[in-house]
């Protein structure tokens, strides 16, 4: 080993010891500052709504990450926490009043409740079953949902202009919202580390890896993968709710869209899945690529295409995504990046 | 006394098949009880009955004198067995440390995060693999897979290891290394069941020998009973060079 | 009443035709241990396929059928090559994934050329009548070819070499290889085949309902369902499990809205899995 690689292995060490040390949480306050303070200095909203997009689908992506990357379960239809947050809170804002925060966070944790029970069912499942149970769960929540009418059917629910008056009105409220959803990619991210330095980090990443050897070594998988499910529907729960919020309106198709699901699952292999970081890059770079095709007419029609095609090439070729390959050239960047 | 693993009747059926049938031997403390038999007489099977892959059709299975009778093998890893299997499963994608440490933390003693990662530098160190702890275990060569399965068993601080043909596919040094390794596990104060078909090792390393056909046990003793016994070497018979070896072991 | 049992008759008829597509999907995890997503596409491509022959050849529906099968058989050998061989080995996630983008992009390119709007294959074939029913040609035509193919298959899985080829690379692939069996060629033709039978129980659906891009997803389903019902990795459970689903759906239609259906299946599908993880008829693989 080199003389700097040798050093380098001993700071390592030395600030392994002491978590908050550790570079990675501080690099994630610092991004999430800047990404929710920019535009509010430059008072730039166009610039506001594309960074809200890209915090949405980095959220998605990390948090599905816990289930695809960690654990190793395709979580097809992850979409489904989003939507039913959006529902939750939506409701509970339009119907009961309440202010954004405390509904947003109760639909979190009303969803991640739901989850631990589905969860507890469909986790038997292995494989494909399980991907397929996931997508069955997401119709059949957008079918209850689109009959239900307390959350107004099939047209769904409108947010009177008067939910905006709590927080000073449309514009600032907006922003409120985005502060918010900013604030939540950031716990995403977080999340997303601090469970991956975890003793339950480790144990689902066994999993992951092999599940029967995983178990014999002791490691608890039915207890653990429903954990790992319920957490990870959490926090795109209450971005659910921040997002519809914003929109304004909620409706069963537009909450639960299949196709927004599966691009959170390219989002993550693209950025390399079971790495923190990862997920997080490849929401960006994807929310990218999707923008500019929607830009070019002839290829909005391929959209889906162009997703499966970037998914198959990834898969067969380079299935530890873009920081799988970054870190295998630059072993460094394990630690400084994750 | 009482065992620290006693079998009792155990019986496991697949389709039409008896893979074991009233099956019952003991493990007591700190021996090394030795599971032999010729191809498809039920070892393998008899290991995934005990540390809970299957659950015996018939009979009981009790480990410190607790019932672990159909736990799940998470479970039973918690009261105190580990199992080095015979087609080693690595967690291809994490590295050599990182398998140990999975290994450590789920134990019964269950472990923190940092005191699992001490405990799993000295197991690395003390079965030769401390040179090699930040390559992912998928790049090991099958000796390393091998040790590697040995020390992730040996984190969980076991009471009683099941090694499941660790000698299997290794060359004569790196056998003599092992059977060192396995002797010096038991110094440390863990009983050891083991299966084996290298007769040979088997025969010096164990302190009692079971022997198994078709799912039944055909006799039990010390190594030069078991050498000797009429029925045993009739299960045996056609392998005389197998025979002679045994001999020579005990 | 009798209107229940003709419900229940035509289900079990078009269930035949469930159990044909099952099978392609079950043979294919069967050999390779592979769950194809692609199977939705493949029964769409199958109902294109006839629809095609019939409007530019002027080709019958059931003249297709050989015709699909072929194309269906050499598609999916390409479909092979191109994604499936790589990851066969791996962990089940990326076959998963594999097959789901390959899916992905069949059902993207086909909205794109064919838009979501319906399609129908026009064909009539008289029936028989009983009690005031008529059960239609077309119902009855398409489960006596569905049974006639799953005949077909049988004989050539125990009749044929290469069908025992690809048992015995289902059973031990390693022995098999070592046995000198050329297994790369022995899976692409297994899934190539799997695929056949997807196609031609699409063009066989094509003749009895209106049919969309976006049917696939629904058929792929209920082959699942199917497969789950009548055993993983068995083809003949696969045909009486496709029977049973047709059955269950004739009870249920003259009781539900349609759009429960979809609803139905995977609250069964899941509901089964749960109870017998393998399925009800699972082969017990050694």
């Amino acid at each position: 080993m080199s003389r700097l690689a040798a050093a380098h292995a001993r700071f390592v060490e030395r600030v392994n010891r002491r978590s908050l040390w550790r570079p990675f949480p501080w690099l994630v306050l610092i991004v999430t500052a800047a990404i929710a303070l920019t535009p509010l200095r430059l008072d730039d909203v166009q610039l506001r709504e594309s960074l809200l997009l890209a915090c949405v689908y980095i959220t998605l992506a990390s948090n599905l990450n816990l289930m695809i990357g960690y654990a190793g379960y395709v979580n097809f239809g992850n979409i489904v926490f989003f939507g039913l947050g959006g529902y939750i809170c939506i409701y509970l804002i339009d119907s009961w009043h309440w202010p954004l925060l405390v509904a947003a966070l109760a639909a979190g944790l009303a969803v991640s409740a739901v989850a631990l029970l589905f969860g507890l069912g469909i986790l038997r499942l292995r494989g494909a079953f399980f991907a397929l149970a996931t997508i069955g769960v997401n119709e059949a929540v957008k079918a209850f949902v689109a009959n239900f009418e307390p959350w107004g059917g099939a047209t769904g629910i409108y947010l009177s202009l008067d939910a905006y008056g709590s927080l000073g009105g449309p514009m600032q409220a907006l922003w409120t919202a985005y502060l918010l959803i900013v604030g939540v990619m950031g716990l995403s991210l977080l999340l997303s580390w601090a469970i991956k330095s975890s003793k339950f980090g480790l144990g689902l990443l066994a999993i992951g890896q092999n599940e029967d050897a995983a178990a014999v070594l002791g490691v608890p998988t039915p207890r653990y993968k429903a954990l790992a499910y319920s957490a990870s529907a959490f926090l795109p729960a209450v971005a659910g709710g921040l997002y519809f919020f914003k929109s304004g309106i909620i409706e069963p198709t537009g909450a639960f869209d299949l196709s927004f699901s599966i691009e959170a699952i390219v989002m993550v292999m693209l950025g390399g899945a079971g790495t923190v970081t990862g997920p997080a890059i490849g929401a960006f770079l994807y929310e990218e690529l999707r923008g500019l095709l929607l830009v070019a007419e002839t290829f909005s029609h391929f959209q889906l295409v162009i997703a499966g095609a970037l998914l198959l090439l990834i898969v067969l070729f380079v299935p530890g995504g873009l920081m799988g390959f970054i870190h295998r050239k630059w072993p460094y960047t394990r630690w400084w990046l994750e | 006394m009482n065992a620290l693993l006693e079998v009792d009747g155990i019986s496991k059926r697949f389709g039409g098949l008896w893979a074991v049938q009233d099956l019952a031997f003991r493990v007591e403390d700190g021996e090394i009880l030795g599971l032999i038999g010729p191809n498809g007489a039920g070892k393998s099977t008899v290991f995934n009955l005990i540390n809970g892959v299957h659950a015996p059709d018939k009979g009981r299975i009790v480990f410190q004198g607790t019932d672990i009778t159909g736990e799940p093998p998470y479970r039973v890893a918690r009261h105190g067995l580990a199992r080095a299997h015979q087609i080693v499963q690595p967690l291809t994608g994490l590295s050599v440390f990182e398998n140990c440490t999975v290994g450590a933390c789920f134990g019964q003693d269950n472990l923190s995060l940092t005191s699992a990662r001490e405990v799993a530098r000295e197991v690395a160190s003390f079965v030769g693999l401390s040179d090699r702890l930040d390559v992912l275990a998928g790049q090991l060569t099958t000796a390393g897979k091998k040790r590697l399965e040995l020390a992730r068993a040996l984190c969980a601080r076991p009471k009683l290891l099941l090694l499941d043909e660790v000698l299997a596919g290794l060359n004569p040094t790196e056998t003599e290394r092992m059977i060192d390794t396995v002797r010096r596990i038991r110094e440390r104060g863990v009983a050891i069941l083991i299966i084996e078909h290298v007769m040979r090792a088997i025969m010096s390393l164990s302190d009692r020998i079971v022997v198994l056909s078709t799912g039944k046990k055909l006799a039990e003793g010390s190594p030069h009973e078991v050498a000797n016994d009429p029925a045993v070497i009739t299960a045996y018979l056609g392998d005389a060079q197998l025979i002679a070896e045994a001999e020579r072991g005990a | 009443m009798i209107g229940i049992v003709a419900s229940v008759v035509d289900g079990v008829l078009v269930g035949a035709v469930y159990g044909l597509a099952a099978m392609g999907l079950t043979l294919i995890w069967g050999v390779m241990n592979v769950i194809n997503l692609t199977h939705g596409a493949m029964i769409v491509l199958g109902m294109f396929g006839v629809y095609f022959l019939a409007t530019a050849a002027g080709l019958s529906p059931y003249g297709g059928v050989p015709i699909v099968i072929v194309l269906g058989f050499l598609f999916g050998v390409v479909v092979y090559w191109v994604s499936v061989n790589r990851v066969v080995g791996r962990p089940v996630l990326m076959s998963l994934l594999a097959t789901f983008a390959m899916n992905m992009v069949l059902i993207g390119l086909g909205t794109a050329l064919w838009s979501t709007s319906p399609y129908n294959v026009p064909v009539t074939l008289p029936g028989i009548t009983w009690q005031g029913y008529t059960f239609t040609g077309t119902h009855i035509m398409a489960a006596a070819l569905a049974g006639a193919i799953a005949g077909l298959l049988y004989l050539f899985l125990y009749r044929t070499r290469r069908g025992k080829a690809i048992r015995a690379v289902a059973d031990n692939r390693e022995a098999a290889e070592l046995t000198g069996i050329p297994t790369k060629q022995v899976l692409s033709m297994a899934f190539g085949l799997g695929v056949a039978l997807a196609c031609v129980s699409g063009a066989l659906i094509a003749t009895l309902f209106p049919f969309t891009v976006l049917s696939g997803s629904s058929y792929q389903l209920k082959s699942f369902v199917v497969t789950v019902l009548g055993g993983l990795g068995n083809p003949a459970g696969a045909l009486i499990g496709g029977v049973a689903l047709g059955l269950i759906e004739g009870l249920a239609t003259p009781f539900m809205p349609v759009s429960w259906t979809p609803i139905i299946e995977f609250a069964l599908f899941v509901a089964t899995l749960i109870a017998f993880p393998r399925g009800i008829f699972a082969f017990s693989r050694a």
